[in-house]
Formats: structure tokens, sequence, C-alpha cells
């Protein structure tokens, strides 16, 4: 059964093809700034999503998911102060070490509940934060700049601002179809139910970790994409991007966005990330006025910007 | 007639309070086997350690010659040992197809499916609706499971039972908190499903167990204190004293 096309998805579609259209404004205004935000929104929207992924639609309230951000950031950057520069190469590193990564710590984490689980997921990432900023070679606390973005073959070029911000937006169009397409899936639908009510979904004959584990490592795998993308877009990459304020702000995304929904995330980025943008234009002490703002939507809109625009309809 | 479940000097202790004492009891194939007891009997844990939610501290269960003590839960639903919830317990924010239909498919092979649409694959949603529909829940089927009342909960319940297609059913108080009217209808409902089912029916309604059981288990403190058909179990004086409306003569 397909439900009528409703204003969630209006709004979602719309909103990916003013993202598709911004690049135009951008060589009418000249404004490059709003195209260097903007990349940095699409690249941790693919986050969001990856993120939503799991705490939205599995249940798992994992804060550790900017070490994905960073694995992946980290994989491009040593290969290319290697001086492996191939994206061939680089890309699939650093989605093979961000699965492997998400398999050992959520074979371990998944088998803990609650803040139990939220806790062993933090120290996780802290772990992989501090063993990062040991790395004196590659620059330690002060991090490694990448003299050359990720090469593929011609006519891409990473470094061609514009083509970049595209290849990022098509990532996370795919990204959107790829998690929707799972999440209704029988995989999918056995994640929800783990979600709601794990004793039950044992009961009737479900082995939940297994599909919980293999949602988590998806949910990693694809968070190591976006810090491919993200060590390639500031051309640096930094213990700072795996600290556990980042993990927060992915969490706040997809809260704010709506979690267990399919453009929650993306709503979640553009209006954290503007939201900061323009706060921050205005006082130093931008948080005084996010924070309010974030508490009044998990007060009074569960749903966050997605269950606000399913009320509309229905209202 | 064969046993299809046997449990085998089966033991429990919460601390210093034993749940499960040393209990012997044989389900026959195709029979409804009540288990009654006064509050705190252990009735409960018992269909915990049927089901796999607790391990035993010691003693086996054997289900269709096959030792399942130490198998995990979703093992034992897939040898075919279905169980139902004392407390309701559903998928609330799933529609109440899909909870039956999440029932269907624990059945139908893995679930490592990651791209069709789950609920457009016929395999899945018509056994789901066929047996939606025995439950008289088909009207329904596309309302949220919060969205139903608890008499309607407890027959959802039985659905995702029937639709795991077990060869046995585990029911912890299927009656609990439902209307005179509609326990009627359960036990109607029941009634016909033992026709094609074993069923453990554990049941505080006396009235529904005397209708339905073949056979009646009663448990005091954790162990089996009489065992047998109905009427034996209604002149049973060792049952009286401890039980059937005399429970202040078994205080203590």
């Amino acid at each position: 059964m397909i439900r009528a096309v409703n204003l969630r998805t209006v709004v979602g579609i719309a909103l990916l093809v003013a993202l598709i259209l911004l690049p135009v404004y951008v060589e009418a205004t000249g404004s490059r700034f709003l195209l260097t935000l903007f990349t940095r929104i699409v690249i941790l929207a693919i986050a969001a999503v990856s993120l939503n992924f799991i705490l939205g639609y599995g249940g798992m309230m994992s804060f550790g998911h900017a070490a994905y951000l960073g694995i992946g950031g980290y994989a491009v950057g040593i290969l290319a102060f290697e001086g492996v520069s191939s994206g061939f190469v680089q890309w699939p590193v650093a989605l093979l070490f961000s699965a492997f990564f998400a398999l050992v710590t959520g074979a371990l984490s998944l088998r803990t509940r609650g803040v139990y689980f939220i806790m062993i997921t933090l120290a996780f990432a802290q772990m992989t934060y501090y063993i990062v900023a040991g790395l004196a070679r590659y620059g330690g606390d002060d991090g490694l700049t990448i003299q050359k973005r990720s090469q593929f073959i011609a006519p891409i070029n990473l470094s061609n601002k514009v083509q970049f911000y595209y290849i990022c937006l098509a990532l996370l169009c795919a990204s959107i179809y790829l998690i929707w397409r799972i999440v209704n899936s029988r995989f999918g639908l056995a994640l929800q139910g783990a979600r709601s009510n794990d004793t039950r979904m044992r009961a009737i004959g479900f082995p939940t970790y297994r599909y919980k584990l293999t949602g988590f490592v998806i949910a990693g795998t694809l968070c190591g994409l976006a810090g491919a993308l993200i060590a390639n877009h500031t051309d640096f990459v930094s213990p700072a991007m795996m600290y556990w304020t980042r993990s927060g702000d992915l969490i706040i995304m997809v809260v704010l966005g709506g979690m267990g929904s399919t453009f929650g995330p993306l709503f979640g980025a553009v209006a954290l990330l503007v939201l900061e943008e323009a706060l921050s234009g205005i006082t130093e002490y931008w948080q005084i006025i996010l924070g309010p703002l974030l508490l009044l939507v998990v007060l009074f809109a569960r749903g966050g910007i997605d269950g606000l625009l399913g009320k509309v309809r229905h209202g | 007639m064969a046993d299809l479940l046997r449990i085998e000097n089966l033991a429990k202790r919460f601390g210093g309070i034993v749940a499960t004492d040393d209990l012997v009891l044989n389900i026959a194939d195709g029979e409804l086997h009540a288990v009654i007891g006064p509050n705190g009997a252990g009735k409960t844990t018992l269909i915990a350690q049927l089901s796999g939610q607790l391990t035993p501290d010691s003693g086996s269960i054997y289900f269709a010659g096959k030792d399942i003590t130490a198998m995990p839960m979703y093992g034992r639903s897939a040898l075919g040992l279905a169980r139902s919830f004392q407390v309701t317990s559903l998928f609330l924010n799933l529609s109440v197809l899909d909870n039956v239909a999440l029932a269907v498919q624990a059945h139908a092979g893995h679930s490592f499916h990651f791209w069709r649409n789950a609920r457009r694959e016929p395999e899945l949603r018509d056994p789901a609706r066929a047996a939606l529909s025995r439950v008289g829940l088909s009207a329904r089927a596309d309302l949220p499971a919060s969205a139903l009342s608890h008499g309607e909960h407890r027959q959802l319940e039985l659905a995702m039972a029937l639709a795991s297609k077990p060869r046995m059913l585990l029911l912890d108080e299927p009656m609990a908190g439902l209307g005179p009217e509609e326990s009627a209808r359960m036990v109607a409902m029941l009634r016909e499903l033992k026709k094609e089912l074993t069923i453990l029916l554990v049941e505080h309604d006396m009235e529904a167990v005397f209708a339905l059981a073949d056979r009646i288990t009663v448990l005091v403190y954790g162990r089996v204190i009489a065992s047998g058909k109905p009427g034996d179990i209604r002149n049973n004086a060792q049952v009286r004293d401890a039980y059937l409306g005399e429970q202040e003569a078994a205080h203590g």
C-alpha cells in the first residue's frame, strides 16, 4: 500500500530541488560562502541519515556516531599523506574501516541496553578520539592537512567546488533512497519490530541481535562515507571531528528533523546548521538561543520538523 | 497419546523464593491443558521457562522429542512453540496488519532482505490477513496497534500466535481484563483453536478453564499438587483446600 503523497514528502522533495538549484544561485550572486556552507550541510545530512537509520528506526541510541566521520576522514587523510591519493582506494578503505569498527563495537555494545548502550558507544568513540590524537606522525592533536583531494578518473574532479557539491548531493539522495528501501524491506520491518518490542520479537522467532548488528554496521559504513567526503571538503582532518560533541550535533539533527522519518535527517541538518550560521552572525553566544529552541522542539513537537509537517496536513 | 511437551524435574529459584519446585508435567499432543493455581504459584515463571525467557536452574524441557532447555526464544518459536503474553506485548507503533505480518515473516526464512517492499509481499500479507480474519479483526487491519481496545489487543495477540503456524500455543491469561462479552468470544475462539493445536493455558477465569480444558494441573508454590480431568480436579479435596473457592484455608 502506498500512502498518499503528503506534505512532508512535498517539502522534502522541494528542499532537494532547492539544493540542486543552489549552485545556479551561487553563480548568479557570486556568494561562494553559501556553496561551502551547503556542501557541509549536505555531507552532514548523510551522516544524519545514517544515524537516523539506527536511532529512529532501530531504537539504538548511539552516542558515538561521529567516530565514523573521523574514521572515514582519517582513512582519506592518512592514505593521502602516504602518497595514495586515488579515490578508488581511499573511499573503499574508508568504508571498510568504518564497517569493521561498527562490527566490533556494535557486537559488544548491543549486548547492553538503555543508558549502558549510550555510554559504551560514547566510550568507544572517545577511545578512537584519543588514539587518533596520539598519532604523532599524522599531526596528533593538530590534525593533518590533505594536500590533494581524492583522485578519480576524468571528468570527475573533486577540486571543482560545484562538481564536488553535486557529487555530495547525489550521494545524499542515494543515501535517502537506500535507507528508505531498507526501512520498508523485511530487514527494515524486523529492525523496527526490535525497536518497538525486542522481547516480543524474540518470542515470535527473530534473532534480533543479528538484525540490530547488521543495521549498526550499515549505519556506520554510510557515516564513514560522510567522513571521507568531509575530509575532501575541508582538505583537513583532526581529532576534533570525532569529539563527542560532534556525535551530539548529529543526534540533535536527527531529533530536530524527526526521528524515524525519511526526510527528517535532511530537515534537521539544514535547520541546525543554517540556524547555527544565522545565529552566530547575531551574537557569539548563539547557543543561548539555540538551546531553548531545541527544548521547545523536544517538549512540544516530538516528531520534530517532519512531525510538524505531518500535523499541518491532518489538522 | 504421545507427549508433545515434557517437563522433567524443573526448578527455578529467585533468591529464597522457590518459583518452580521439582516440577514434572507432560502435555499430550492435541490436548488443551490448563494450569491453575493461586497468585504466586509460579504459573508465569513456568511459561517464561517454557518459552525461553527464563533459564531454569535445573531440570529439562523436551518439545516434540527435542531437548529445548537451553534453546533461545527464537529457536523454540521456530520449532513451533508460540507464546502469548499476560501483559499485552505488541508493536504498538506499527499497524495491526504489520504486527501479524511480522509474525509470519519470523517463520518465512531469515529476514536479510534489504530491497523488496515487505508491505507488498503477498506471501507475508495474505497469511496475516487470514489470521486477522480468524480472530475477527479484519476491519482494523490498517490502524496502528496502539489504537485498539484492550479486548482487541488480546485478539491481536492470538492472531500473531496463529500466524506463526505453531504446533503448540502457550497462553498466559488470555482472558485477563476482558469484559464478560469479550471473554465469551475468547472462549469460543479457543474452542475452535484447540481442534488443531496443542494449548497450554494459564488462566484465572475458572469458568473458562473448566469449559475448555481436557486436563488441568494445579500448582501451589511452584509444585504440582494435582493433575487430571476437570471433573477429578473439581472434586479433589486437596485442591479445594488449597485453592478453589477456599483460599482462606490455604494462607500461611
